[in-house]
């Protein structure tokens, strides 16, 4: 499978505000790509600079063959965009910034657009002004997903949607991947991105600070073990051991977190002191993302 | 509604009032201070050539008794040099002090509320009215203060005392009116848009009643159409003259009906709602939403029919009154004072309308700035990153706002040239025919187009400073129309583009003047162009 979005050591930077500092990404075709991280990390302004709206300072970038700022015209044939604030025209009619959107980007799967507008619930004939925000999510939507494209590029798309209308847009999302295309996708929802996504990058100040599967970030994260032990060691030799951190020591409880290369070796250390009760805890999806958000970072083992 | 809950409904005021200023504190300030230099500049400068009365006289006589003149301009307030001073500022700076009045009031209420922000203040500790009040309080203070020092720069300059305090009050009722009725206006639409609509309506409606009143002689009926005008009263203090300073009152009194009146609208209507209900759209889109041009053509018909309508009564008018304006005698001093208002060939029809048709393209160039102005807006509110995020390629986008305020100005020209071509012809002997009357009003298009083409490169290069083409528009038609009457440097007089227009009907079109305007208009485009591609848009 060849690559759909390359980009490398990408720069950016507004006035004194260093929005992208060297970030590197790569999303494969046909899979659909998670891109998490928390508020003003740099994903709106990544997937900006990937339309060619936004001119890099430095760095590579290339969406389906093309250089996004060179050739911006013939590079959006190939995808749509739902951007992370989505604005209607306040005079035009849902429907008629639909087809407005289609037409420009020349045609839509019209059965498509017809099926996506019943299953969102759409009314197309309120003028944009009179949407709420939910309801302007799902024009922009309805205007992406209808499009006969093999990149999609999502900012937030279910930012607004109630869990009805978030369900309806997983499975249009399934058939996307089904159909082969591409998905880009940022997001704040954690189960969100756990479903639908094959991988994800989490993006922290500018960078890229971890990309890859779920289970990749799993192994990548501490697991908390708990044991009350017959012998218990010193505070001391149990930090001596190899891979693990943040140690408890009260009485004969023992708490500590052990990244998943070194559980077996720290499992190992505790049956040979006597277990009398022992927990194991892998790391929760928010444990697993909030590790990476923390500006120290603590918790992710590199 | 109960006393504590009446203020509790005001209840932030002042904050707002100081975040309103911080963002108007260029705005305001340097358009009180052109308001004044307006005033006071001009008067200096009719003095400079008519020292005394009875140097006055002769330009006065006939000028006071030509009912097209003052249809333009409003009453003469009395046969002395102090009102030739002040004769061309009254009614325009009373135009204008209502004009900042209305951008103010909307800046804050309607402008903030389509934008959302005010939702964001509304959920705090910000009362209903506290918004709307801030915004008023704001305007009246800008409206006063452009009042105030107009009237105190015209004392020191050497005119009447008790003249220079009517002068003031002449403006201030003009713009508290205005400020009423802005105040209503934000409340009733739904949009910013509709509410400029509505309120600059207003004025012009209330402009050609004066004019439609001015126009007649004190005994005939019709001359009460102009109690029906702010402008009217503003007209009607005659400074110098009369000296009516109560006429304050009745702007004072649309002050406070237009606020209270929006305070029960308000107390009505939902947030980011109007009393004008929203109407549902169709459910597909029409041939004409296919392109870029053809979306902005969309989104611009209501306000293009606007304009349209507007010229249409502004033609009929100027062409009706052709025929008054040659009852004026052939009178040397009238024709000097003329000249230096507008033309400089040709009869007294001639220039009459030379002055007219360069108002008008004034008003031609408004429509087509507020046009390419929208690329702009569009790039602030986050549709051109809609729009660019599909094949449309930057060129097209920024070519198709640029056409579109480029061609508005031309189809409103040729609307005004050929209404009072038609009408002119009926209204006097001496009109010029259809043809020359066409043409005068098409050979302005070269100086609308450059400051058109300044929006362009404006909003090409950035967003944020596309506004700044108002600035550059109001003086650059300030400077060149009434520079001269204000004695300003020809230098500075030669770097407006209306400076450089041919005097037509009369003149002979320099084509060679014309050539290079629609050159230097083509070349800011193009730079324009150049930089919407090289930079972000977002
Ligand atoms: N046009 C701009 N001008 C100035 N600063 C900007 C601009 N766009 C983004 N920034 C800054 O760049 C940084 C990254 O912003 P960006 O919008 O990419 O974040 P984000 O990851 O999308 O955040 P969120 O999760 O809140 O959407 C922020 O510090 C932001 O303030
Ligand atoms: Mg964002």
């Amino acid at each position: 499978m060849s690559d759909a979005i390359t980009v490398r050591d990408l720069r950016k930077t507004f006035g004194a505000t260093v929005a992208l500092d060297g970030l590197d990404l790569t999303v494969a075709e046909g899979e659909v790509h998670g891109f998490l991280g928390p508020n003003g990390a740099g994903k709106s302004t990544t997937l900006r600079a990937l339309l060619g709206l936004l001119r890099p300072d430095a760095g590579t970038t290339t969406v389906l063959g093309h250089d996004p700022w060179g050739d911006a015209t013939a590079l959006h044939r190939l995808l749509a965009y739902v951007p992370g604030d989505v604005v209607l025209w306040p005079t035009l009619s849902g429907g008629e910034t639909i087809d407005l959107l289609g037409r420009l980007r020349g045609g839509m799967d019209e059965d498509r657009r017809r099926r996506l507008v019943e299953r969102f619930d759409l009314d197309e004939r309120k003028k944009g002004k009179a949407y709420s925000k939910g309801n302007r999510q799902k024009v922009a939507l309805v205007a992406a997903l209808a499009a006969d494209v093999p990149l999609l590029v999502l900012d937030e798309p279910t930012a607004g949607l109630d869990p009805l209308m978030e369900q309806v847009f997983q499975e249009e999302l399934d058939a996307a991947r089904a159909a082969g295309r591409t998905v880009l996708l940022s997001s704040h929802i954690l189960s969100e991105v756990e479903r639908a996504c094959d991988r994800v990058s989490i993006v922290r100040s500018g960078r890229v600070v971890d990309s890859g599967s779920l289970e990749d970030l799993r192994r990548l994260t501490r697991t908390r073990v708990r044991a009350t032990l017959e012998r218990a060691p010193s505070a001391a030799e149990v930090t001596g051991w190899p891979g693990v951190a943040d140690v408890v020591l009260e009485g004969d409880h023992l708490s500590c977190a052990v990244d998943a290369a070194h559980l077996g070796d720290l499992v190992g250390e505790l049956s040979r002191r006597g277990v009398g009760g022992l927990t194991v805890q892998p790391p929760t999806l928010e444990e697993l993302f909030l590790a990476r958000y923390e500006p120290d970072g603590a918790g992710a083992v590199r | 509604m109960s006393e504590v809950a009446r203020l509790r409904g005001l209840t932030g005021t002042g904050e707002l009032l100081r975040l309103a200023w911080r963002r108007d504190r260029v705005l305001v300030p340097v358009s009180v201070a052109g308001l004044v230099v307006l005033a006071v500049g001009s008067a200096r400068a009719t003095l400079a050539v008519y020292p005394d009365d009875a140097a006055a006289a002769g330009a006065l006589a006939d000028l006071v008794a030509n009912p097209a003149v003052v249809a333009l301009y409003g009453p003469l307030g009395s046969q002395t040099a102090d009102a030739l001073a002040v004769f061309k500022t009254v009614l325009m700076g009373a135009l204008l002090t209502s004009v900042l009045a209305v951008v103010v009031v909307r800046r804050h209420t309607r402008s903030e509320e389509d934008e959302g922000r005010l939702e964001l203040l509304g959920a705090g500790v910000v009362g209903r009215q506290a918004p709307l009040a801030a915004a008023l309080v704001l305007a009246v203070g800008a409206v006063l203060a452009a009042s105030a020092l107009a009237g105190a720069g015209l004392a020191a300059v050497g005119l009447d005392p008790r003249g220079s305090l009517a002068f003031g009050v002449s403006w201030a009722t003009a713009g508290l009116a205005g400020t009423g009725v802005a105040a209503l206006a934000v409340q009733v639409a739904s949009t910013t848009r509709g509410a400029g609509g509505l309120a600059f309506g207003a004025l012009g409606a209330g402009y050609l009643l004066r004019a439609a009143g001015d126009a007649v002689p004190v005994t005939s009926a019709a001359h009460a159409l102009g109690w029906l005008s702010p402008l009217g009263w503003a007209g009607r203090v005659e400074p110098y003259g009369a000296d009516r300073v109560a006429l304050l009152l009745p702007g004072v009194a649309v002050l406070v009906a237009g606020a209270v009146a929006a305070v029960a609208v308000l107390a009505r209507r939902d947030l980011g709602g109007g009393l004008l209900p929203a109407r549902r759209g169709p459910r597909r889109a029409g041939a004409l939403l296919s392109g870029p041009l053809g979306l902005v053509v969309r989104l611009a018909t209501g306000t293009v029919t606007g304009w349209v309508l507007g010229l249409l009564v502004a033609g009929a008018v100027v062409g009706s009154l052709l025929g008054s304006v040659g009852d004026l005698t052939e009178n040397r001093e009238v024709q000097r004072v003329l000249e230096q208002l507008g033309g400089s060939a040709g009869g007294v029809e001639d220039i009459y309308l030379a002055t007219e048709t360069k108002f008008a393209g004034f008003a031609a160039a408004v429509a087509g700035i507020g046009l390419v102005l929208r690329l702009a807006a569009a790039e602030r509110s986050g549709l051109a990153e809609a729009v660019l995020a599909t094949p449309t390629a930057r060129g097209r986008w920024y070519g198709a706002h640029v056409a579109a305020g480029v061609v508005l100005p031309a189809l409103l020209m040729a609307v005004l040239g050929s209404v009072v071509g038609v009408v002119g012809p009926r209204s006097s002997d001496a009109a010029p025919g259809f043809g020359p009357t066409l043409g005068a009003a098409l050979a302005v298009l070269p100086a609308v187009w450059v400051l058109v083409a300044v929006g362009a490169v404006l909003a090409g290069s950035s967003a944020r400073l596309a506004p700044a083409t108002w600035g550059v528009a109001l003086v650059a038609f300030v400077v060149g129309e009434l520079g001269p009457t204000m004695g300003l440097p020809s230098g500075l007089v030669d770097a407006s583009p209306f400076a450089h227009l041919s005097q037509l009907p009369g003149g002979t079109f320099a084509a060679l003047e014309a050539a290079v305007l629609v050159a230097l208009a083509a070349a800011l485009v193009g730079a324009g162009a150049v930089a919407y591609r090289r930079r972000d848009v977002a």
